[in-house]
């Protein structure tokens, strides 16, 4: 009767922990995708925009004649033309407000001036280039400590008097909010007491997410039935079409928010965009759907940037090297609008996790926002909300501190770990750490690296080096970062007041297949491999059997979509719990059909069992079929369920990174000989994803460690504007790296999962920096900033003498 | 990204190009693999009424092998440079260079023609080309002449090339000397050189050739004859007196000036190692 056995019965679920082939990748790896490009609509136009070459002027005219008789040229909207829908600002989920159009100033180069709408791509760059615009240069800022100068020139006029932001008190014009978190007092008097204390600036330079797909979206109003369909690369599209309902008056159940495949999003496709809100008035003016989507040059100049964080740190120590105290003050860049998105409750993200994997008993963070002539943004780039600026931050300051110290730098994280019986762990700055193994994890790491060995090898390197011998250094960059994901508990987590819960909607076809339906949006995620896992082993219906759909705001149960690495522990959840609302019923449906009490049958991999009888059950297929055919008293027909899940607290997912590293000094060139990378994520889901994951998350923070930069003059020009001047690593530089893991479930995620896809970012970072450093701390290296391009880490060389 | 309009033309021999060319003057620009125009195109750095692409001129096509020079046609890929058995045993360092020439699709695009004649400062070939004492030859509306690689560039994007005269061929005069190295240090694949050396050395003779380091390809006499006379230091001193390196996104003058003396003094020592 049993005629397989449940080993077999439970592999063939591809349930939890199976390497399942990703489902996404038939159509992907034929080029049948359907991206925001792809969407074409009969009639549909298409919008460009005029881009401001200053990045600082006053706009004294904008002279659209001469466009508009450009062939093919419908209509050029200014921010005049918006100013009577009261839409020619809007809101950034800062709590700030932004330009759609230029309002009389630009503040950045390549903002937005006029919007083209045109017959098609070539005709509506035709009349872009036809737009005549006058500007009156200002004096420019690039400088975020020299906009807080008393002379520094106003950028934000409209709101230049205010005393109050929205994040409390404003001191200067160019001054955004501070935010406080900690004890001060007693962080300074413990660092004014330490037997030793070090101090740095740690500055995590500008660079931008650049997802392969750029943003866009097709805006198409129906004026019959007064319907907005907005097609878009929306990383949360239940809150787009929330955010669209309440700028535009149109009401919410008159529009329909569909994201399609999207080429990853990385943070830059949170936010809202001029290009949304220009596409969304040309299709209500013309009538017709209206197509807009970003250029390379258009998506690295003027979309959602990341980072760019000055942190000057200090960190107090015993002379044994058991930390007592961290202070950091951060001063950050926000651009011309604060346009960054994080929880409203969190100005600068979850910086406040800037204790990372360490245990210290005090600490105090301040972080100053301030705005510049450089774009907005300032998004979770492959990160959730600060937190790849907070591990690069503390993970430079053990290093520091170790170099004080005259201590090994792994020695120093091992006295230092919060220690196994520690979590739940409260820490310093606030957060409630729900569970980890940091020894064991870095007790693995090094032993796979074999750490004594390479520091046994980098002294001998180091003797021929000064011996004449080679021109090659090697670093050994090592990282143990601690992350926070999966935002958020409601109590805490909303962004415009939407609380950051999610949801999973499960209905099971009367045949024993099913589908789901999600509030994320997969970005390139594999959501609709991964998810289908975890209802294929809750519920043991085969993933193969179980479709997935997100994306589509008509269909999809709310949430707050996907960054931050969210998905699996909100969503996820939801899925989870959704699965159990079914289970409970179908429990009772096996019951009835086995004729026994609900309490006496138990579930087993894919079927009800009476317990102790084990030949006698009722799978999940012909549960499913009753459900639909069976009047079951006290029993509604039918089998499906909804969860939304507002999770009790944040996951936080580890690992343990370590990279060695060859420099060249005399050419600053590098080459990463091994990168070995832990990841504990909790339960794994699908360990070949998780593997995938990290390679991604490996070659972007491979990337903004070693090259890649968005750089302005000091006029303000944007200098990295293209991929051949903004490194992104082809197969070639790509490193090869060696993955392994450790399991740490979260004690309050119904599976036990924390999220990955953004660990490999955050933990990669400071493991290649770190290397870098390493490489040159006996010549006496204690600082340098990122990116370590050839001619960075050529001038660490010259700045120390090596090339005498 | 989008370039503004224009008349594409694809005459199928040298005379009806030039002849497209005589009639439209500088409106008119020819087109090889396009890979340094188009991008110009696209940003409307470049803009032209009339575009005539080469591509269906066969005579373009060829590289003959004669007994004093081999001539390579200005249509001729950088691909086909890198698979011709017979080109890279005669003058193996164009295979070298070709093969630091981005990636495979650019490679099966690009042409040498269009590297030599952009005048791009970045491009590799004319720095190999000055090297190898090549001569380029121009076909115009009266006619074609001959200019040496060494007298062809102005500065950058500017060169002896009249609007009306396509470059058609390059004329590497035979033997070439027989050690040989082209050693380029780029951040990544696809991108310009930081700094790029092409030495040839044999049979008593040296020459010297810099790549990006200038607003043009530099060729060194003096660091040549120091070469040839075996002065390695001297020949650096020399080379480092002919470079004009400009501070940009890949760095500060400074650091290009040793990036330069590093990768000539490699080529100098693989070039010495080659020598038969």
């Amino acid at each position: 009767m049993n005629d397989i056995t449940l080993e077999e019965r439970t592999r063939n679920l591809q349930g939890l922990g199976s390497s399942r082939k990703r489902v996404e990748d038939v159509r992907f790896t034929q080029g049948k995708g359907n991206y925001i490009d792809d969407i074409k609509i009969d009639g549909m136009l298409f919008g460009d925009f005029v881009r401001s070459p200053y990045a600082h002027a006053r706009v004294t005219g904008v002279d659209t004649e001469a466009a508009l008789k450009v062939p093919g040229v419908l209509a050029v909207l200014t921010a005049d033309d918006l100013k009577p829908l009261n839409l020619h600002w809007m809101p950034t989920l800062a709590g700030d407000t932004q330009m759609v159009l230029a309002d009389g100033k630009v503040l950045f180069q390549g903002q937005e001036v006029a919007f083209v709408v045109a017959a098609d791509r070539y005709a509506a760059a035709d009349g872009v280039e036809a737009v005549e615009v006058e500007y009156e240069e200002l004096p420019v800022v690039t400088d975020p400590f020299k906009a807080l100068s008393p002379d520094a020139p106003v950028l934000r006029e409209d709101i230049k008097d205010r005393t109050e932001g929205a994040h409390g008190p404003v001191r200067h014009h160019n001054h955004i909010f501070t935010w406080e978190q900690g004890d001060k007092d007693a962080t300074e008097k413990v660092l004014a007491e330490a037997d030793v204390m070090a101090e740095e600036m740690v500055y995590y330079h500008r660079t931008h997410p650049c997802p392969l797909e750029t943003c866009g979206c097709v805006a198409s109003m129906d004026k019959v039935n007064g319907k907005l369909t907005l097609y878009g690369t929306f990383q949360a599209p239940h809150a787009i079409r929330t955010v669209v309902s309440l700028i535009s008056g149109i009401a919410e159940h008159n529009i329909r928010v569909i994201s399609p495949d999207i080429g990853g999003g990385f943070g830059n496709k949170v936010g809202a965009y001029s290009g949304y809100v220009c596409s969304v008035v040309a299709s209500i003016v013309t009538g017709k759907p209206v197509k807009w989507v970003e250029d390379r040059m258009d998506n690295l100049m003027s979309t959602a940037f990341a980072r760019d964080y000055w942190m000057q740190g200090k960190i107090a120590a015993t002379k044994d090297g058991k930390i007592t105290g961290l202070w950091c003050h951060t001063t950050a860049d926000h651009g011309g609008f604060d346009a960054c998105a994080d929880p409203t409750k969190f100005p600068a993200g979850f910086m406040n996790i800037c204790t990372g994997s360490y245990d210290i008993p005090v600490a105090y963070l301040s972080v100053d926002g301030v705005y510049t002539n450089k774009a907005p943004g300032g998004v979770a780039y492959r990160c959730s909300f600060r937190v790849t600026e907070a591990a690069y931050f503390i993970e430079r300051m053990i290093e520091v501190l170790a170099i004080r110290l005259d201590m090994d730098a792994a020695e120093l994280r091992r006295i230092n770990f919060i220690g196994k019986d520690q979590f739940p762990y409260q820490s310093a700055l606030g957060w409630e750490y729900d569970s980890g193994d940091y020894h064991a994890a870095w007790e693995k790491a090094l032993d796979a690296v074999d750490y004594t060995g390479l520091r046994k090898e980098q002294a001998q390197r180091l003797e021929d080096f000064k011996a004449g011998k080679t021109r090659k250094l090697l670093g050994i960059g090592l990282a143990h970062f601690t992350e926070i994901v999966g935002a958020g508990p409601v109590k805490n987590c909303d962004i415009l007041g939407l609380g950051m819960f999610d949801s999973c909607e499960i209905r099971i076809h009367p045949t024993g297949s099913a589908i789901a339906r999600l509030g994320t949006i997969s970005q390139g995620q594999g959501h609709a491999t991964t998810f289908a896992q975890i209802i294929a082993s809750e519920i043991g219906i085969p993933a193969d059997d179980i479709t997935l759909e997100e994306g589509d705001t008509d269909t999809a149960p709310y949430g707050l979509g996907t960054y931050g690495s969210r998905s699996t522990p909100v969503a996820g959840a939801a899925t989870a719990m959704a699965s159990r609302k079914i289970m409970a019923k179908a429990q009772m449906i096996a019951a009835y059909l086995l004729e026994v009490h609900d309490n006496d049958v138990e579930f087993e991999v894919d079927r009800f069992v009476v317990k102790g009888a084990p030949e006698r059950f009722k799978t999940m297929k012909e549960i499913a079929f009753a459900a639909y055919n069976q009047a079951i008293p006290g029993l509604e027909p039918g089998l499906e369920a909804v969860s939304y899940y507002d999770p009790p607290n944040m996951t936080y997912p580890f690992g343990a990174y370590i990279c060695a590293m060859e420099i060249d000094v005399d050419t600053g060139e590098h080459e990463i000989r091994q990168f070995y990378a832990l990841d504990d994520c909790g339960t794994r889901i699908n360990p070949m994803i998780i593997d995938g994951q990290v390679h991604g998350g490996a070659t972007e923070g491979y990337a903004i460690a070693m090259g890649q930069e968005i750089a302005y003059d000091e006029m303000g020009n944007h200098m990295t504007a293209t991929l051949m001047d903004f490194f992104l690593p082809t197969a070639w530089e790509t490193p090869v790296y060696v993955t392994d893991h450790t399991v740490t479930p979260s004690p309050h995620h119904p599976i036990g999962a924390k999220g990955v896809g953004e660990s490999p970012n955050v933990g990669s970072v400071p493991a290649f920096s770190n290397a870098v450093h390493d490489a040159f701390r006996p010549f006496g290296l204690v600082q340098s900033h990122m990116p370590h391009d050839h001619w960075r880490i050529w001038k660490i060389a010259d700045d120390l003498g090596l090339h005498q | 990204m989008i370039p503004s309009g224009f008349e594409y033309h694809r005459p199928e021999n040298v005379s009806s190009a030039v002849e497209i060319l005589k009639k439209h003057g500088d409106d008119a620009r020819v087109i090889a693999g396009g890979h340094s125009l188009v991008p110009l195109m696209k940003l409307r750095m470049a803009e032209m009424a009339h575009l005539v692409d080469l591509q269906e001129i066969a005579e373009l096509r060829r590289i003959s092998f004669n007994r004093d020079n081999v001539v390579i046609g200005a249509m001729t890929t950088q691909a086909e440079i890198v698979s011709n058995g017979q080109l890279s045993s005669l003058i193996p360092i164009l295979r070298e260079t070709a093969l630091l020439i981005s990636d495979p699709q650019v490679r099966n695009m690009g042409t040498m023609g269009g590297n030599v004649a952009h005048g791009d400062p970045g491009n590799d070939m004319p720095a190999v080309m000055q090297c190898l004492d090549a001569g380029y030859t121009l076909s115009g509306p009266d006619g074609t002449r001959t200019v040496k690689a060494r007298d062809f560039y102005e500065s950058a994007y500017f060169t002896v090339r009249s609007d009306d005269e396509i470059l058609t061929g390059i004329t590497i005069p035979m033997p070439v000397m027989s050690g040989y190295a082209y050693e380029k240090q780029k951040r990544k694949i696809g991108d310009y050189a930081i700094a790029a050396a092409a030495v040839l050395i044999g049979d008593g003779k040296a020459s010297v050739a810099f790549t990006n380091l200038s607003d043009t390809p530099v060729w060194s006499a003096s660091a040549s004859r120091a070469l040839a006379s075996g002065s390695i230091e001297q020949c650096v001193d020399c080379a480092m007196d002919a470079i004009e390196p400009q501070s940009d996104i890949r760095g500060p003058a400074e650091f290009k000036k040793h990036v330069a003396k590093v990768v000539l003094r490699r080529a100098i020592h693989k070039a010495m190692e080659r020598t038969k």
